[in-house]
């Protein structure tokens, strides 16, 4: 598989403007992602996290600044590069062809981008399960799996393309604490394994400092950086450094920063419908 | 922490036994709800909390077994014990005021007593400002907190709550979380707390009681020792890690113990149940 991407976003600011109502969704906000680096990125509800994301992924246009992957453009104001294979988006809530079986569904995107034969992609897709250990089912259609397994199947779906940057938008939002603890150590053996370039996004503190290298909290909106905090937990991790000191002390800046942007939404909020 | 009330109550549940259509969801359950303190249950979606629920508040009357409240079989519901939903419940067509007044208008309270207990408790939950509004004016956070005030307008012996904060984005949780805690902490009601959110669970409990997968049963009951007042930054404490951690283990432990061999993991069982209960 292939090594992951440096992504570079230099200045960048999303506004929306629909009827000349001038909404700053990201506001100068500039960040280095390394190669194969797991970067995190928490922030309040609505602070302008996805809307970078989208940006990276091509879904949207930025309005000013620059962002770069591997020093190839990806975006500048007018000129974006569309969605592609290097840089793949895992959604929050299933994204599976609902009729197609977990087969098709991973082997979908190389077959349709014609970068592989229908039964090279196929022969692909069933390594990516056994190495896994999801192999028996293949034939099966995603309402046949527990969500878990559709997240992880989702993964496989975005891995199989080898990304240079995968997106990652709250995979594991809505599963309880043993479902996540699963994904995450899932999550980790794929990092380990491909060092893909990780962009994750999650309100989860100990989601983010377990499977970071770098957590970057976000300012209320407009998006800024508030804080960054380097994750120097020894890989690979598993739920004990959950305890250690360390992993306190980074929470508790994270968490100090957090909640003073999320008492500011909260108290912003409350003051717009009064 | 003020003391305990003379009319906060206390559940002493022993051996409920409930099914739906020939499956087992509560088996032998015993548990006790102690006066003034703040009791979470936590379990995955699918384990029998909110069936529980409904027998404490006597929505459903329990296949087998005996809940006493202060001593006395719980019949049907009654404004001594409520509970607060996950979806809110508040009345579309009423304003925030008038929801809040529901409950004492039923029971036919005078209009005098009635305006100064809406007004005292619309002040503690923030939304003085807020009453004429109809709930659809309001943000999540202040929806669910109006549904907090038209419970305890009431002033039950026991407050119930089932997953009260779902569906809030998680920032707005937090802050949810803090301010329910304060509330707790203020009046010292006694307090029964549904959650399937680990953190959720310790930050909030006075005891933590975890459950077993289908059949509900309490597996363990989890002393939490962390000081009171409650704030976030409890969260960055060892001890607080401790207990989270010890809480998870034993979740993963019921996880693993339903877990046939095969190729799918423990919580695909979980989810599986879950799903087979048509609750999550």
């Amino acid at each position: 598989m292939s090594a992951g991407g440096a992504l570079s976003i230099r200045q960048v600011t999303k506004v929306y403007d629909p009827e000349g109502v001038h909404v700053v969704a990201v506001d100068n906000c500039s960040l280095e992602v390394a190669s194969g680096e797991f970067l995190v990125v928490v922030g309040p509800s609505g602070c302008g996290k996805t809307t970078l994301l989208n940006v990276i992924a091509g879904f949207e246009e930025l309005s000013e600044g620059e962002i770069r992957l591997d020093e190839g453009p990806l975006a500048l104001p007018g000129k974006q590069v569309g969605p592609g294979a290097e840089r793949i988006v895992v959604f929050q809530n299933g994204a599976l062809f609902p009729w197609k079986t977990v087969l098709e569904n991973i082997a979908y995107g190389p077959v349709v981008q014609r970068r592989m034969a229908k039964n090279e992609a196929q022969r692909s897709a069933r390594e990516l399960l056994r190495q896994v250990g999801l192999e028996g089912i293949e034939e099966s259609y995603p309402a046949e799996l527990s969500s878990g397994v559709q997240r992880r199947v989702e993964i496989l779906r975005a891995l199989i393309n080898e990304p240079r940057v995968v997106l990652l938008d709250e995979p594991f939002r809505g599963l309880d604490a043993v479902a996540k603890s699963v994904m995450h150590q899932f999550l980790l053996d794929m990092f380990e394994r491909t060092r893909c370039t990780m962009y994750f996004i999650t309100h989860d503190l100990d989601e983010a400092i377990f499977l970071a290298d770098r957590v970057v909290v976000m300012t209320t909106r407009p998006a800024r950086v508030k804080l960054e905090l380097s994750i120097d937990l020894p890989r690979p991790r598993d739920h004990r450094v959950l305890g250690t000191e360390r992993f306190l002390k980074l929470k508790q800046a994270a968490l100090e920063a957090v909640h003073e942007e999320a008492l500011k939404a909260f108290q912003a909020g409350e003051r717009e419908l009064a | 922490m003020s003391t305990v009330r003379r009319n906060f109550g206390e559940f002493q549940v022993t051996g409920l036994t409930h099914a739906y259509g020939g499956v087992p969801v509560l088996e032998d359950c015993s548990l006790e709800v102690p006066r003034g303190k703040l009791t979470v249950l936590v379990g995955p979606s699918g384990c029998g909390k909110t069936t529980l629920i409904n027998i404490l508040a006597g929505y459903e009357a329990p296949a087998g077994g005996r809940v006493l409240l202060d001593g006395q079989p719980v019949g049907g519901p009654g404004p001594d014990r409520l509970v607060v939903f996950q979806e809110t419940a508040l009345f579309p067509w009423m304003t925030v005021e008038q929801n809040v007044a529901f409950g004492c208008r039923v029971r036919g309270m005078p209009a005098g007593e009635m305006r100064e207990r809406v007004q005292a408790v619309l002040v503690k939950v923030g939304l003085s400002d807020f009453q004429a509004k109809y709930p659809s004016q309001l943000s999540g956070g202040m929806q669910r907190r109006a549904e907090l005030a038209r419970a305890m307008v009431n002033d039950p012996k026991v407050l119930m709550l089932d997953e009260p904060f779902r569906g809030l984005d998680a920032m707005t949780r937090s802050i949810m979380q803090e301010f329910y805690v304060g509330l707790f902490e203020e009046v010292g009601r006694t307090n029964l707390f549904i959650t399937h959110d680990l953190e959720e669970a310790v930050f909030l409990a006075d005891r933590l009681l975890i459950m077993t997968y289908r059949p509900g049963r309490i597996k363990e009951v989890i002393e939490v020792d962390l000081p009171r007042p409650r704030t976030f930054q409890v969260m960055a404490t060892q001890r607080y890690n401790d207990i989270r951690q010890h809480a998870l283990e034993l979740l993963f432990e019921e996880a693993s113990k339903a877990f046939e061999a095969g190729s799918k993991a423990a919580f695909d069982l979980v989810d599986g149940l879950a799903r087979a209960a048509g609750r999550q």
